[in-house]
């Protein structure tokens, strides 16, 4: 069937911010749509509120809008649009039920508006459980025994009736929010009812638990002429119980027989034709490990993470094709843009293994539960590629960036057998690693395979690993057992440290032994046709597919896998680079191992190397290609990381050299420099010890900012008061402190956070704009709402910040971006907090608002053409003055139980959103709504204050009592207020219980906000505290726990709304 | 242990052994199915051939008693990058490696078979051998050169007399060229009669069973090779209802005058895309193939095209225009691969009804 020629512009809805359980697969699915619409001639306007992505560029869409994804912004969009067609699908699930918010609220048949893709019977069919279920029974397709409950209550009669264990799920909730196993009655009462307070429609569904079968995925197409394909179908590691986002999958399917794989197969595209979805869906399964039983556990009527993960793993792009089908194309009219020669219309053949890990954010969370359930709670994922689980599995195992470049955590070594068992049942993030050593200490396997439910196929495929350890140990520096090693995806470093020698020696050995491997080609057809897609991986293989051209080539390192602190910001500036570098006439080579993001989509780079980022890894693409050099300050920490390897084997970095890289991490150099360049920062030195950091720490006064060197995202970094905190920071957040990571101790400045990302060329210096922090010093930048341009600040520290951080570029001889933290105290002090000699979490969103693409521009100045020659002129960047932006963070704390989420130094939001208007208040609004908070116009607001922040509360109390919100507050501070006149709900203190207790307030919704401050001087991980946040978090309620932020937030309701002031009150 | 495989263009692989050591020389072929390694080996259309499968683990769930497609497998040899020889599977009886060994069929793995895809997918299926490591590479390659390919494979893995497979549906004659199972168990599942003889059998003997119609299997080598077998089909066409899979389409088509060719290097795998001409629906079908019906050549017959592959547009099926008789080029009954075609059972079910013995 021919393309609609009926509909000529076309809205698309993106996903939104990035939080768990949503991440940069959309950013990839949304922009291939998006282009995929345009090339077929279609006009596409977009809304998405992710300031971060490729997908919000002005080149994507023709026309971008970054506005909330709400009802009310959507509204806007299509009343002052008027598209023909809405396409949701492509968005998550927030663009699903945007389109479901529109149905219902009739704009779509006021503006005769159709929905492509999915339509809304299909949506409602998929995600409501009742319909689903129903659908299920009418096409003859198993699914557990259930029921629909509304109140916890029903829920616990189901149970009776049907007994436990149970999992319970809410409706319409992304990464299985809110969901879990229930294994009696109290659990089930408090999981059901968090359930269905976070399901929007108030329900959940009870289903007998099948945990213990194999969780088996299909990504299916289908097209309206009823043509259905399975693009990949993978196996998850773990059974059923663990959420598919925290497994870890293979692809294809490893232990199905035929029989099996067919079976599934047939009821996956059974499915989707009931759906009628024109598009891609994702369909779960649970397979029983002993019959032919299965059940279908889940259906995703969209693409999703998995979609994203199977384009990746096939080289079939289904988010581009998925657009294409929307409007009308058939699947065996699109032609398979791998091969170019056969069409879209087949189920690609691989002929490697995939292996996707995810990644956690624990190591920024040490106090998170890490019990892996059904509620999803990696912040992003990693997949390699080889010719043998062994090799696959391995080169996953060193792409986490968990500092670990083996199957082996020395702290596993030491744990004794309890120990591990209890690591391997709980079934938490690192239960791999136990499996492994368990193995490796010779325990019985078959106790393994009776606690994880894991097929044995698995089991056997890492006891193989362990089982060359043992012969690399018995031939310590043997070639042949090397070559064996390698085969299997061992690592140098591993292998160095075991036969003690350095990881360069190990690669020199095999270089000059020519272990070395060749590139296979992702090609959709396991070999059977010839294609051209540049999209390689590496096998220690006999033929190299991998022909290099003659032109000159630079290679770009990715940023690997997203986690807080590195997220998509980091792939945009990527893909920019690439772009930029492609269109200057070079051959741009990306090596990355994040299967979610844009840059890994083969389309993007002239060839890329789905490849770990390892000195190894990146050195064997480097040896193949000869490129020019490397550019490492796009990728964020983790390219950076390598630059230091990758010199020392004789790889040129271009733009920012290593040693001005360096210059800017390391401590010493860096005082050195500002000292030269004349430009203070806070007091502070480096501690080895705690008697040292006690020392320093005295010297220059509480508080202090503790925290290691050398660290992404304010990881373990700390705000002490006093003696006793420093020692317990010292005893339990930092691990190891060696000469090598010291621990940082500065003073702590209270004053105003600004941030600057700035290009230099090695001569000049531009800088588009300085971006003023709403939060004061102490919360993370990452954790800050920002604001451009200015607000605040004088011009006279405008100023000063406009020249330390042209004389830091100059001074530091950075080429390319690089970004800087500033203080200001309340005397117009400006202090340096930290240089970052690369792109940073700000640059997509600076470059959006000022229209100034920093990443080309950078780019270009890292090839030669300095600023001046591009056109622009040096030094600052005149301001916006027509608009404000503000940019708000995101944060994933439902997902994550027993996460504090207090801010403070260390980052902990997963994502951002962007709000732009005419002045601050507007911006703000927007930027809070597209963040997730919503803002009433009336309501209350609950206060817990410390001591010390009383008095800045009471001024935000009184405004809003005068804009008519109700107040609520605990004893301490409700005396304050009711002394200053004001009416305030008494809260009860926790331990005093009752229905008043603030937990029940916030449990029961009664109030909208609540403010928390925790007190410096008392014991800051204070019990109530926590339980206020924690309480908040899982019931959806923004909970502010900086007085800044509440302030920001006074401001936005005081210009929404209208005083309320007696006339009494107004004689006064 | 070590073990070569050798190809007729004199390049050398060494691999590790698996399976037994009988070696014989015969078409290196490759399957790109991703699970089925079970049905591909004891299909019995491999005869005359060494299968490779592009898929790099192999062996991962064992054999089992029930997806056998022959009773005796006839395969040549079996070539994998990676062998799995600890399965794990809820039916799995044995290893690869042991079932391999009781049907005395060599194995090699460990070795590039994305190479060598490449290679025969750019120069066509070779001739080719296991040999031991100690073997005279230069020896067995010119071997490979001066062999001819087998020309009576269907001879070998037909049956050898006729059998019923007795039911109370409809009664058909099922030709076996070295049929597959899963054809057996697809008419058995909707009640046929069944009565299974070999290639050679002739129309007469054929219809003094009164069929309600026969079924063409498929089975291995070039169909021009069975001349017996084209002779009868031509005689049968007007008698009764006739259905061809593979090599029955192959012969059904011959039998009417069109003619048929080699592939370069044929079509084996589970993913390949169909298109029904009459309704241009698409399905995802199971292929083991490597000759193909000239489309040309159907214009001079009482053929005609109904169905066609969506990538090299080879002809996929045929019709006949006056007599109840067609034909697929893939498999319907799947085995190993997608279920999408399994109505074509069903239509001949249907046809079988309509030309009813008795109505």
């Amino acid at each position: 069937m021919p393309k609609r020629q009926d509909i000529h512009k076309i809205l698309v809805i993106g996903s939104g911010p990035i939080v768990i359980g949503q991440a940069a697969e959309f950013d990839y699915a949304g922009s291939q749509a998006c282009q995929s619409l345009r090339e077929e001639g279609y006009e596409v306007i977009l809304i998405n509120s992710n300031p971060a992505t490729i997908m919000t560029d002005t080149t994507i869409a023709d026309r971008v809008y970054i506005e909330p994804i709400t009802l009310d912004f959507a509204k806007r969009v299509i009343y002052k649009e008027r598209p023909d067609a809405i396409l949701g699908s492509l968005g998550g699930q927030t663009g699903l039920n945007l389109v479901v918010d529109l149905h219902n609220d009739g704009i779509l048949d006021e503006c005769g508006v159709e929905i492509l893709g999915t339509d809304l019977h299909a949506i409602n069919r998929a995600e409501d459980r009742e319909l689903f279920r129903a659908l299920m029974q009418e096409i003859k397709e198993p699914v557990p025994e259930s029921a629909i409950v509304h109140t916890v209550d029903l829920a616990v009669e189901f149970c009776n009736t049907h007994g436990y264990p149970v999992v319970v799920r809410p409706a319409y909730t992304l990464g299985g929010t809110g969901g879990g196993f229930a294994d009696n009655e109290e659990e089930l009462r408090e999981i059901c009812e968090a359930g269905l307070k976070i399901s929007p429609v108030g329900q959940c569904l009870i289903e007998q638990s099948i945990a213990g079968y194999k969780e088996i995925e299909y990504e299916v197409m289908r097209d309206a002429n009823d043509n259905a394909i399975v693009v990949c179908n993978m196996e998850n590691i773990d059974p059923v119980g663990i959420h598919t986002g925290d497994s870890i999958v293979v692809a294809p399917v490893q232990t199905l027989t035929d029989r099996e794989n067919q079976m599934l197969r047939s009821a996956s595209l059974k499915i989707i034709r009931a759906l009628k979805i024109c598009g891609g869906c994702n369909v779960q399964l649970a397979l029983d490990p002993e019959s032919f039983k299965y059940y279908v556990i889940e259906v995703n009527p969209r693409v999703s993470r998995s979609s994203a993960l199977a384009s990746k793993a096939t080289g079939y792009p289904i988010a581009k094709i998925s657009a294409k089908l929307a409007v009308g194309l058939t699947l065996d009219e699109i032609l398979n843009p791998i091969t170019k020669t056969s069409y879209a219309c087949f189920e690609p053949a691989i002929d490697y293994i995939v292996t996707k890990f995810p990644r956690f954010p624990f190591d920024k969370f040490p106090s998170a539960d890490r019990h892996l359930g059904t509620q999803m709670k990696a912040t992003g994922e990693i997949m390699s590629i080889g010719r043998t689980f062994e090799e696959s599995f391995l080169k996953a195992v060193r792409s986490l960036e968990m500092k670990v470049d083996h199957i082996y955590k020395a702290e596993f070594a030491s744990m004794d057998q309890m120990q591990l068992l209890e690591k391997i049942k709980n079934s938490d993030d690192e239960r791999i690693f136990a499996i492994a050593q368990w193995l490796r200490n010779g325990f019985d396997m078959s106790i393994i395979l009776k606690e994880t439910k894991m097929d044995s196929f698995f089991i056997h495929h890492i006891k193989r690993i362990i089982d060359l350890e043992q012969e690399m140990m018995a031939h310590v520096k043997d070639v042949e057992t090397l070559k064996v090693l390698k085969k299997n995806g061992f690592s140098d470093s591993y292998i160095a440290k075991n036969w003690n020698m350095r990881e360069k020696e190990v690669y020199d050995l095999r270089k000059a032994n020519g272990i070395f491997p060749v590139y296979k080609m992702v090609d959709t057809c396991a070999g059977e046709f010839t294609s051209a897609t540049p999209y390689f991986y590496s096998s220690y293989e006999e033929e190299n597919e991998s022909i290099c051209s003659d032109r000159k080539k630079i290679v770009v390192l990715g940023s690997g896998p997203i986690r807080i602190g590195q997220g998509v910001e980091f792939d945009y500036a990527t893909v920019h680079c690439v772009e930029t570098l492609r269109e200057a006439g070079y051959e741009a080579i990306i090596i990355n191992n994040n299967p979610e993001t844009v840059s890994t989509d083969f389309s993007i780079s002239d060839k890329l190397y789905f490849e770990p980022l390892t000195t190894e890894d990146v050195m064997h693409v480097i040896e193949l290609e000869k490129p020019l050099g490397v550019i490492v300050q796009f990728g964020g920490q983790t390219a950076i990381n390598l630059a230091d390897s990758l010199v020392q084997h004789g790889v040129k970095i271009l733009g920012t050299s290593l040693e001005d890289i360096d210059r800017a991490e390391d401590r010493h150099e860096f005082e050195a420099m500002l000292r030269k360049l004349d430009i203070p920062q806070p007091q502070g030195e480096t501690a080895v010890t705690v008697e040292e950091a006690l020392v320093i720490a005295q010297k220059i006064g509480y508080p202090v900012l503790v925290r290691p060197s050398y660290v992404l995202g304010g990881r373990a970094m700390e705000i002490v008061h006093n003696d006793d905190e420093l020692k317990v920071y010292m005893a339990t957040a930092v691990k190891e402190i060696s000469h090598d990571a010291p621990i940082l101790v500065d003073k702590y400045i209270v004053g105003k956070e600004l941030e600057i990302d700035a290009i230099a060329d090695g001569e000049n210096v531009f800088i588009p704009g300085v971006m003023e922090h709403i939060e004061r010093a102490g919360v993370h930048s990452g954790d800050s709402i920002s604001v451009y341009p200015t607000q605040i600040i004088s011009e006279k520290v405008k100023e000063t910040i406009i020249d330390y951080g042209i004389r830091i570029g100059k001074g530091f001889h950075f080429i390319g971006l690089y970004n800087i933290q500033f203080i200001v105290d309340k005397d117009e002090n400006v202090y340096v907090l930290e240089v970052n000699p690369r792109s940073s979490r700000t640059v997509p969103f600076l470059s959006k608002i000022t229209g100034i693409q920093m990443s080309n521009i950078a780019t270009k100045a890292i090839l030669g053409h300095s600023i001046v020659e591009q056109g622009y002129t040096p030094g600052y960047h005149p301001d916006d003055k027509h608009h404000v932006f503000v940019k708000a963070p995101v944060f994933s704390f439902a997902k994550l139980r027993h996460v504090d989420t207090v801010l403070g130094p260390e980052m902990k939001s997963t994502g951002e959103a962007l709000g732009s208007d005419v002045n601050l208040e507007k911006a703000l609004y927007k930027a809070l709504v597209a963040s997730g908070i919503s803002v009433p116009m009336h309501g209350n607001v609950l206060l817990t204050i410390a001591d010390e922040d009383k008095s800045e509360a009471l001024k935000l109390a009184k405004r809003f009592a005068d804009i008519g919100y109700g107040i609520y507050a605990t004893k301490g501070t409700a005396k304050l207020l009711e002394e200053n006149g004001l009416f305030v709900h008494h809260a009860n203190k926790i331990e005093e219980g009752g229905d008043n207790s603030v937990v029940e307030i916030i449990r029961h919704g009664r109030v909208n906000f609540v403010i928390n401050t925790m007190s410096n001087k008392t014991n800051s991980t204070s019990k109530d505290g926590f339980l206020i946040r924690r309480v908040a978090a899982e019931n959806n309620i923004s909970c502010m726990t900086s007085l800044d932020t509440a302030e920001a937030l006074t401001r936005v309701l005081e210009a929404l709304s209208f005083s309320m002031i007696s006339m009494n009150e107004m004689g006064k | 242990m070590e073990r070569l495989l050798i190809l007729e263009d004199g390049s050398c692989y060494r691999g590790t052994a698996f399976g037994s050591d009988n070696f014989q020389i015969g078409e290196l072929v490759f399957n790109t199915s991703m699970t089925g390694y079970q049905e591909i080996l004891t299909d019995n259309s491999y005869c005359g051939q060494i299968v490779m499968m592009t898929y790099p683990l192999i062996g991962n769930y064992g054999v089992n008693r029930d997806d056998n497609e022959s009773i005796v497998p006839a395969v040549f040899g079996f070539v994998v990058k990676d062998y799995c020889d600890e399965p794990n599977n809820w039916r799995s009886q044995e290893t690869l490696d042991t079932y391999l060994k009781r049907e005395n069929i060599p194995g090699i793995y460990g070795i590039d078979t994305r190479a060598i895809t490449r290679k025969l997918r750019d120069k066509g299926t070779m001739r080719a051998t296991l040999a031991n490591v100690d073997a005279d590479v230069d020896a067995i390659v010119k071997m490979l050169q001066e062999t001819d390919y087998l020309h009576d494979q269907v001879k070998r893995v037909s049956s050898q007399k006729i059998f019923p497979i007795p039911n109370r549906g409809k009664k058909v004659v099922l030709m076996d060229f070295g049929a597959k199972l899963g054809i057996v168990r697809e008419l058995s599942k909707r009640g046929c009669d069944l009565i299974v003889v070999p290639y050679d059998t002739p129309a007469d003997v054929i219809m003094g069973f009164h069929p309600d119609g026969v079924m063409l299997s498929n089975g291995p080598g070039n169909p021009e090779d069975v001349q017996v077998a084209i002779d009868t089909i031509q005689k049968l066409i007007p008698q009764t209802v006739v259905f061809g899979i593979c090599l029955g389409h192959q012969l059904i088509s011959l039998a009417c005058g069109a003619k048929t060719y080699k592939l370069k290097f044929g079509h084996r795998g589970a993913n390949h895309p169909v298109m029904d001409l009459k309704t241009g629906k698409v399905e995802i079908t199971s292929q083991n193939h490597g000759f193909a019906v000239d489309i040309d050549s159907l214009k001079n017959t009482r053929l005609e095209m109904t169905h066609q592959a969506l990538n090299d547009k080879s002809c996929e099926g045929v019709r006949h225009k006056d007599y109840p008789c067609f034909s697929v080029q893939f498999h319907p009954e799947a085995s190993a691969g997608p279920l999408d075609s399994g109505h074509l059972f069903d239509d001949f079910m249907e046809l079988m009804e309509k030309e009813d013995h008795y109505a």
